[in-house]
């Protein structure tokens, strides 16, 4: 019987491994071969997805990307035993591209089948867990803050204060509420781990209700990753079988239970006290902050709100112990980054790796430049509110204060990267439309700032008195800025303000045309 | 394709008792509602209103919020065209532009025969494949015009 693993990725059916799958058992049982095929996360090389591996004495074998069209060519090849053919890269973990990160959220994620509970008990699933309750509550809440991890869902807040903040409050009822509502342009990372190793965000909620004294966690996922959902969905009632979650927890006398509920196609619902609002059935509608939701969360009671990626990364954090994780990055940016290396670009994918790394070495070396081989001109770090990275700036080490220093964010972890036939004051014009789109409607700034910034906008693309709308354009984003309760109207500026600052030339189109 | 079924207040009652056990009910409701109905019309918000005591003006505020509740029946497969800026960077925009002209369409609407909706979505997490898609909640990566223009075919023939 030979073992073959394919991915069960969105990334990787969107490019037809559910149709290849389908096709490699049938071949398999045409031959009369014995083939356990197993559906498991990508190991987030995407540029080779669908990628079969094959286990065989000398490791797992990769052959990818692989279509419907080579599975029989892959059996003439002998690929279950690892035979040469052109999609054959050699035995995954040796691949250079896998070889230079450090995978410390994403270790399980591609290597196990996602949804056997077994598997990822065997692969060090679940030893953070029974750490946490050999240590107490008290102890996971000061090893979490001694770790240094910071919410990865963008605004990088310290996740042991958080969590503090709610294990203080009085006992009662409190929530755990994981933010997988993932947004961003270019950001897949909390797709992949729900995916690709779901029980790690179960076990991640699990210690942190826990250690905060709340018996109920909610993931609230956007709509668009059906992928997600069913896997997702399957992951907890495993745990649950297995006795991980429900009562009284594998003898520890903790019960806790977690809730799958599915947004509605709003971005603003990403937004933490907008997500809380949502999944108490409400319109998406911003709460103004204080009270936090620590304080005031869920239903009124004490929540804390983490991203998918902070509350994965836990386990590891509890398992490895807090020194190990604080030992890596630089500055205040401690641990490793879930990178998503996305849009005009030769590889594509998933690389985690310690912060500092240059943003120029993610791009031009590790992304291998733009797919359509033209010059890169710039690169949109943080999602749809981040700032547009010109090239003068890629020596940036990659770190939340480094980022800050120019202006720019790192978010979520997104890079996306564009060519230079990229028109930056279109790409800011969208900015502003997303935002219009997108706003929640609550605070003037931002509900007719964005509108306004279109229009602005449209008529410096028009020629129309530049230098006066430049002024006004400007002038509406220090407003949308410091006016907005919330990132969205107030984040909003930085992909405007960066395109005009780092390429004024795009504005000037028209008025260049026009003179000429 | 879900949502074929015809309205009915009993039916749309039985949905709503089913999940009044949840906390926070109203989201998974209309979407049980509208993988039922193919959308939540007025009629149904007016039940929910009632079953989770709230005014209709608020329960019609909540739908409406969201971009994924429709209020009257929709095309009978969907297209959601990923336009942020990972896909755009790949060429989504005039992609998407050529092939709403090319179909008389405009973002939202459906093609005449009632088979296809279309709609713009902001990200799918497959940037590393953009452009991409999605058709009845199938994933489509790498997504180019002629695969744009079998989908509304396809949707044809069902
Ligand atoms: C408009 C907007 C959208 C956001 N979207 C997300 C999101 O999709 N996922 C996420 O984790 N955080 C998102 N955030 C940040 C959350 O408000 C919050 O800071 C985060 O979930 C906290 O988790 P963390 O501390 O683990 O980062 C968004 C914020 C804003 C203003
Ligand atoms: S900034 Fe925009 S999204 Fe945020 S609260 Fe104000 S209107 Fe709502
Ligand atoms: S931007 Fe289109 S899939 Fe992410």
């Amino acid at each position: 019987m030979t073992k073959i693993y394919i991915p069960l990725d969105m990334a990787a059916v969107a490019m037809g491994a559910d149709r290849l799958a389908a096709a490699v058992a049938e071949e398999a049982a045409r031959r009369g071969q014995q083939v356990e095929i197993v559906r498991n996360g990508s190991r987030g090389m995407l540029w080779l997805e669908p990628l079969i591996e094959v286990e065989t004495p000398a490791g797992r074998v990769g052959y990818g990307p692989a279509k419907t069209k080579d599975v029989a060519s892959l059996f003439d090849a002998g690929f279950l035993a690892g035979g040469a053919h052109p999609l054959n890269i050699g035995v995954v973990d040796e691949h250079p591209w896998m070889k230079r990160q450090n995978r410390f959220t994403f270790v399980r994620c591609g290597i196990i089948d996602p949804l056997s509970v077994p598997e990822y008990e065997a692969h060090n699933g679940f030893k953070g867990l029974k750490r946490a309750f050999e240590i107490g509550s008290a102890a996971v809440v000061e090893e979490v803050a001694k770790s240094g991890l910071r919410g990865r869902g963008g605004a990088g807040f310290p996740t042991g204060i958080k969590w503090k903040t709610v294990a203080d409050c009085a006992p009662g009822q409190k929530y755990v509420v994981v933010n997988a509502d993932e947004g961003d342009s270019g950001t897949f990372a909390d797709r992949m781990i729900m995916e690709g190793d779901p029980l790690a965000l179960i076990e991640g909620m699990t210690i942190c209700g826990y250690a905060i004294g709340g018996s109920k966690g909610y993931v609230y996922l956007r709509s668009e990753y059906p992928v997600v959902a069913k896997v997702f969905q399957a992951a907890i009632e495993k745990a649950r079988e297995a006795g991980w979650l429900g009562k009284n927890i594998k003898g520890s006398g903790f019960d806790f239970d977690v809730e799958l509920r599915i947004g509605a196609g709003a971005y603003v619902c990403g937004e933490e006290t907008s997500l809380l609002e949502s999944l108490e059935g409400k319109r998406g509608i911003v709460r103004a902050k204080p009270p936090l939701p620590a304080h005031v969360g869920l239903f009124g009671k004490p929540t804390v709100v983490n991203n998918v990626l902070s509350m994965a990364t836990i386990p590891m954090i509890m398992e490895k112990g807090a020194q190990h994780y604080a030992d890596l990055g630089i500055g205040r940016s401690r641990g490793t980054m879930p990178l998503q290396i996305a849009g005009n670009v030769k590889y594509g994918g998933l690389f985690e790796i310690d912060f500092g790394i240059p943003l120029g070495e993610v791009i031009n070396d590790i992304a291998g430049g733009t797919r359509t081989g033209r010059p890169v001109k710039a690169a949109q770090v943080g999602g749809p509110l981040g700032a547009y990275v010109p090239q003068s700036l890629f020596h940036l080490p990659f770190g939340y204060e480094e980022f800050a220093a120019t202006d720019s964010l790192i978010g979520h972890g997104g890079i996306v990267v564009f060519d230079d036939a990229i028109d930056m004051s279109w790409m800011a014009r969208f900015g502003m439309e997303f935002c219009a789109i997108e706003s929640c409607g609550k605070c003037t700034p931002c509900r007719i700032g964005s509108t306004r910034g279109v229009e602005t906008i449209d008529k410096i693309r028009n020629g129309q008195d530049v230098d006066k709308n430049i002024e006004l354009l400007k002038d509406l984003c220090h407003t949308m800025k410091f006016g907005s309760l919330c990132a969205l109207g107030g984040f909003a500026p930085y992909p405007v303000e960066s395109a005009l600052r780092h390429f004024p030339e795009d504005f000037r189109k028209s008025a260049l045309e026009a003179a000429e | 394709m879900a949502g074929a079924a015809p309205y009915s207040d009993e039916r749309a009652r039985e949905i709503i008792a089913a999940h009044m056990g949840l906390e926070g009910p109203a989201l998974p409701i209309l979407h049980a509602l509208q993988a039922e109905f193919g959308c939540v019309p007025e009629s149904a918000v007016k039940e929910m209103a009632g079953a989770l005591n709230i005014s209709r003006a608020e329960m019609h505020g909540v739908v409406t919020f969201y971009h994924d509740f429709h209020s009257a029946p929709q095309g009978r497969h969907h297209l959601k065209i990923c336009r942020a800026e990972s896909c755009q960077s790949m060429g989504a925009e005039k992609q998407a532009n050529e092939f709403l002209a090319r179909h008389k369409l405009d973002w939202g609407q459906t093609t005449p025969d009632g088979s296809l909706t279309v709609e713009p979505v902001y990200c799918l997490g497959l940037c590393a494949h953009s452009p991409s898609a999605l058709y009845d909640g199938e994933p489509i990566g790498l997504v180019d015009a002629e695969t744009l223009d079998s989908l509304v075919e396809e949707a044809k023939g069902k």
